[in-house]
C-alpha cells in the first residue's frame, strides 16, 4: 500500500501539527477533562474539521484514506482529539453531505467545515445502545413543524455543535426499526438542553453528554433524506464511522508502541537495556505484527469506500480488529513500562484508557461481530 | 482434598464482607475521585484484627491462618481494591518479615503496634533503577559505630507518605553484590527522612504510592533485620507471600466486576429481552465464571500450601499471575457487558477495570512471575 501525494502531504501536515500543538497538551487536558477549544479551532483552519466535505460547501473534499490519516496522526498525540474529529467529520458532515438537500448542504456544510460549529449524530438512548433501533424519542408533525420529545445519550460534541441529528420515531405504529426518521436540529432550539459532560474513563478531554428534548420544534426542512429512513441512514452512517474509529485505534496503539520501543532501548535492568531481553523483543514482535495487520484492515476498507465498492464487512473488521488491537497494544506498552507505565508520568496510561471507548463507541466490539457473522454467513 | 471453609475462615469472611459492604462500598467511589487516603477506614480495619492477621497473638496480631487472610482480602478489595492493597502490605510486606526474622525486641517495639493497627508500615524494596532486577539497589547503609546510615531513594512505596514504621532494603556491600544487601527497620520521624512526591496513578487512587529520599537517615544497629548477606533472602521470601495478597486482591476486583456484570446482564433490555438472554451474552458471563473460580482456587491453594508450612513460592507466582491476568479479563469484559455505561464513572465497573491494571505490575510483573514459575519448573 502506498500514499499518493495528496495523501502524503495531509499526512505529513496532521503529523506536525499533532506533535507542534496536540503532543504537549495532551496530559493536562486529560487530567483536567477539558475541551480543547483552541486547536480544534485550529483544526478548523488546517480544514481537518471539513475533509470529508466537499470543496464546494467549503471542505477539503478529500479521500477516506486521507481523512483516516489524519485521525490516526492526531490520535497518536491524543486520542481525544481524533475522536473530536472522527465524530464530526463521520457523523456529522458526512450523513448531511451524502443524505442532505441542497439547502441543508448550503446551510450547515460550510460553518462546520470551517469549525466554528461541530456537528455530531444522536442516536443512542438510555434504552437504545446496541439496539439502536429502540428508540423511544419521538417526532410529531404540526403543520410544517415537526415536534420531537425524548431523550439521548452518549453524544459526542454536543456542548461545541451548532446542530446535531437526531434520530426519532415518527411512525409510531412501525414496529423495530421501522419509522425513524433523522433530523437536524439546531442546538439552541427552545426545548433542547445538552446536559451536564459525562465523567469518563478515557477520552476525557472529547465531549460527551445526554441531551433532553421537551416539545423541540423543527422545521420539515431539516428532515434529512426521507421520512422513515433514519434508520438505514444511521446504519450507513455508522459503516463510515468506523473507519474513523479504527484510524483512531490505530493512532492510539502506534503512539503507545512508539513509547514503549523507545522505553525499552534506554531502561536497563540486569545490568542492559530490557530490549535485549527475547521475552521483551517477543512482545514488541506481537505488538508491532498486530499494528501492522491492523494498518492493512483499516486502509483497506478506505480503499473499498473510496474505489466506490462495498464496504461495511470491511470497516466492521477493522474497527474490531484495530480498536482490539490498541488494547492489546497499550495494555503491553504499560508493561514494557512496569510502575511507570501505571503513573501519569508516561501516556501510555492514557492511551490504555482512550482504546478502551473504541472497543465500545460506534457499536462495540460484540456488534462488529454480529456485523461481520451476517456477512460471513451471507444473512 | 477439602474445598470448604472451616468454621473459623467463614465467620472472618463474613465479618469482612460485612465491613466491606457497610463501611467502604459507600465511599469506594469517591475516595477513587478524590485520591484521599482512607485513614478512617485503616483504623477501623486495624481494630477488627485485619491489619495483622496471621500476626501472633502475642505480638498484637489476630493469629489467624493464611486462607482467613486471603478471604479477608477478597472481601475488602471486592468493595475497594486500595483499601486492599493498604491492608495487604501491612499484613504481607510488613508483619510478615518482621515476624519470621525479627528478634524479640523487634517485635515487641515494631511488629506489635504494627499488628494490632496502632501503626502502619511500608516495604522499600525499588528504586527508579531497580524494578523488576531488584538486587540492582543503589540505597546505600554505611556503618558508623553502632549504627547505620542509609542514602538514597525508593520509588513506588505503598502506604509510603501514611506509613510510621518502614522496612527500607540497602545495599552494604556492592562487591559481594545481591548478598550485601540488608533489611532495615526505619521510623518516618526519623532525621533525613522524606517523601519526594505522591505518584498520580491510573487506578488504586486512593492507596498512597510515594517516593522517598533517604538523606543520611541514622538507624540504630539494633533496627537491623535478620543476620549478615539476609537482606536479599528477605526481600523475596516477603515477596512470595506478599504475591498471595495480590492474587487475592485481584480476587476481590474480579469477583465484584463479575457480580456486576452478571446482575446488569440480567436487568438489561436490548432488542426486546434481557440481553443475559443472548448466547454472545452468556459465553461471556461462562468464561468470566469459569477463570474467576480457576484463580480463587488457585490463591486458596498458595494460602493452604504457606499454612502447611512448606515451600510455596511457585504456587504464590501462579496464583497472582494468573488472578491478576483474570482480573485484567473479567474487568475488560465486565465494562463490554456495561457498553458506554462501563465507560463513565456512574458505574463502578470502569474504577475495577483501572484497578486491575495494577495487579499485573506491582510486587512483580506478569514478565517477572512467568520467570519465577520457569525458574521452578525447568529445575524439576
Amino acid at each position: 500500500m502506498q500514499l499518493n501525494e495528496n495523501q502524503s502531504m495531509i499526512r505529513q501536515m496532521a503529523r506536525d501539527f499533532a506533535t507542534a500543538k496536540v503532543a504537549p497538551i495532551a496530559h493536562a487536558i486529560d487530567r483536567d477533562g477539558t475541551f480543547p477549544e483552541a486547536t480544534v479551532r485550529e483544526m478548523g483552519e488546517l480544514g481537518f474539521l471539513g475533509l470529508v466535505v466537499p470543496e464546494e460547501y467549503g471542505g477539503v473534499g478529500a479521500d477516506i484514506t486521507s481523512y483516516a490519516l489524519v485521525v490516526e496522526e492526531l490520535s497518536r498525540a491524543c486520542g481525544s482529539h481524533g475522536l473530536t474529529v472522527a465524530a464530526h467529520n463521520s457523523l456529522g458532515c458526512w450523513p448531511i453531505a451524502t443524505f442532505g438537500t441542497e439547502e441543508q448542504k448550503r446551510k450547515y456544510l460550510p460553518p462546520a467545515a470551517a469549525g466554528t460549529s461541530l456537528l455530531s449524530f444522536g442516536l443512542t438512548e438510555a434504552g437504545a445502545g446496541s439496539d439502536a433501533g429502540g428508540t423511544r424519542t419521538t417526532a410529531v408533525r404540526d403543520g410544517d413543524h415537526w415536534v420531537l420529545n425524548g431523550s439521548k445519550m452518549w453524544i459526542t460534541n454536543s456542548h461545541y455543535a451548532g446542530a446535531l441529528i437526531i434520530t426519532a420515531k415518527t411512525d409510531p405504529a412501525a414496529t423495530g426499526s421501522r419509522g425513524i426518521s433523522a433530523f437536524i436540529v439546531e442546538t439552541g432550539t427552545p426545548g433542547f438542553t445538552v446536559e451536564k459532560k459525562e465523567d469518563k474513563l478515557g477520552m476525557r478531554a472529547s465531549d460527551t453528554a445526554p441531551l433532553t428534548l421537551v416539545d423541540v420544534r423543527v422545521p420539515h426542512a431539516n428532515l434529512l433524506g426521507q421520512e422513515g429512513e433514519g434508520f438505514k441512514y444511521f446504519m450507513k452512517t455508522l459503516d463510515g464511522g468506523r473507519i474513523s474509529i479504527a484510524a483512531l485505534a490505530l493512532g492510539l496503539a502506534e503512539g503507545a508502541f512508539a513509547v514503549a520501543r523507545d522505553y525499552t532501548k534506554q531502561r536497563e535492568q540486569f545490568g542492559k537495556p530490557i530490549a535485549e531481553f527475547q521475552a521483551v523483543q517477543f512482545m514488541l514482535a506481537d505488538m508491532a505484527t498486530q499494528i501492522a495487520a491492523a494498518r492493512l484492515l483499516t486502509y483497506e476498507a478506505c480503499r473499498l469506500k473510496d474505489s466506490g465498492q462495498e464496504y461495511a464487512h470491511m470497516s466492521a473488521m477493522a474497527k474490531l480488529h484495530t480498536s482490539e488491537t490498541a488494547m492489546f497494544v497499550t495494555d503491553r506498552a504499560i508493561q514494557c513500562l512496569g510502575g511507570y507505565g501505571y503513573t501519569t508520568e508516561y501516556p501510555v496510561e492514557r492511551m490504555y484508557r482512550d482504546a478502551k471507548l473504541c472497543t465500545i463507541g460506534e457499536g462495540t466490539s460484540e456488534i462488529q461481530r454480529l456485523v461481520i457473522g451476517r456477512y460471513a454467513l451471507g444473512l | 482434598m477439602q474445598f470448604q471453609f472451616n468454621e473459623q475462615q467463614r465467620m472472618i469472611r463474613d465479618m469482612a464482607r460485612d465491613f466491606a459492604n457497610r463501611v467502604i462500598v459507600p465511599v469506594a467511589a469517591e475516595l477513587d475521585a478524590t485520591e484521599k487516603f482512607p485513614k478512617d477506614i485503616v483504623r477501623q480495619m486495624g481494630e477488627l484484627g485485619l491489619l495483622g492477621m496471621s500476626v501472633n497473638e502475642a505480638y498484637g496480631g489476630a493469629g489467624l491462618d493464611t486462607v482467613c487472610y486471603v478471604a479477608a482480602m477478597e472481601e475488602i478489595s471486592r468493595a475497594c481494591a486500595s483499601c486492599g492493597v493498604i491492608m495487604s502490605v501491612n499484613n504481607s510486606l510488613v508483619c510478615w518479615p518482621l515476624e519470621t526474622y525479627g528478634n524479640e525486641d523487634q517485635k515487641k517495639r515494631f511488629l506489635t503496634p504494627l499488628a494490632s493497627g496502632q501503626k502502619l508500615g511500608a516495604y522499600c524494596l525499588s528504586e527508579p533503577g531497580a524494578g523488576t532486577d531488584a538486587a540492582a539497589q543503589r540505597t546505600t547503609a554505611k556503618k558508623e559505630g553502632d549504627h547505620w546510615v542509609l542514602n538514597g531513594m525508593k520509588n513506588f512505596i505503598t502506604n509510603g507518605a501514611n506509613a510510621d514504621i518502614l522496612i527500607v532494603f540497602a545495599q552494604t556491600d556492592p562487591a559481594i553484590k545481591h548478598k550485601g544487601i540488608r533489611a532495615f527497620i526505619v521510623e518516618s520521624t526519623s532525621e533525613g527522612f522524606s517523601v519526594i512526591r505522591k505518584e498520580e496513578k491510573m487506578g488504586i487512587r486512593a492507596s498512597d504510592t510515594a517516593q522517598l529520599a533517604f538523606d543520611n537517615v541514622i538507624v540504630p544497629d539494633d533496627q537491623v533485620l535478620g543476620p549478615a548477606e539476609s537482606g536479599f533472602k528477605i526481600a523475596m521470601s516477603t515477596l512470595d507471600g506478599g504475591r498471595i495478597g495480590i492474587a487475592s486482591q485481584a480476587l476481590g476486583i474480579s469477583a465484584a466486576a463479575y457480580e456486576a456484570s452478571r446482575a446488569y446482564s440480567k436487568q438489561r433490555e436490548q432488542f426486546g429481552r434481557a440481553i443475559c438472554e443472548f448466547q454472545a451474552v452468556q459465553w461471556k458471563i461462562a468464561d468470566m465464571a469459569t477463570r474467576l473460580e480457576a484463580a480463587r482456587l488457585l490463591t486458596y491453594r498458595a494460602a493452604w500450601a504457606k499454612d502447611q508450612g512448606g515451600r510455596y513460592g511457585e504456587e504464590a507466582a501462579m496464583a497472582k499471575l494468573y488472578a491478576s491476568e483474570t482480573s485484567h479479563f473479567i474487568t475488560n469484559e465486565a465494562v463490554q457487558i456495561f457498553g458506554g455505561n462501563g465507560y463513565s464513572k456512574e458505574y463502578p465497573v470502569e474504577r475495577h477495570f483501572r484497578d486491575a491494571k495494577i495487579t499485573e505490575i506491582y510486587e512483580g510483573t506478569s514478565e517477572a512471575q512467568r520467570l519465577v514459575i520457569s525458574s521452578f519448573e525447568l529445575k524439576k
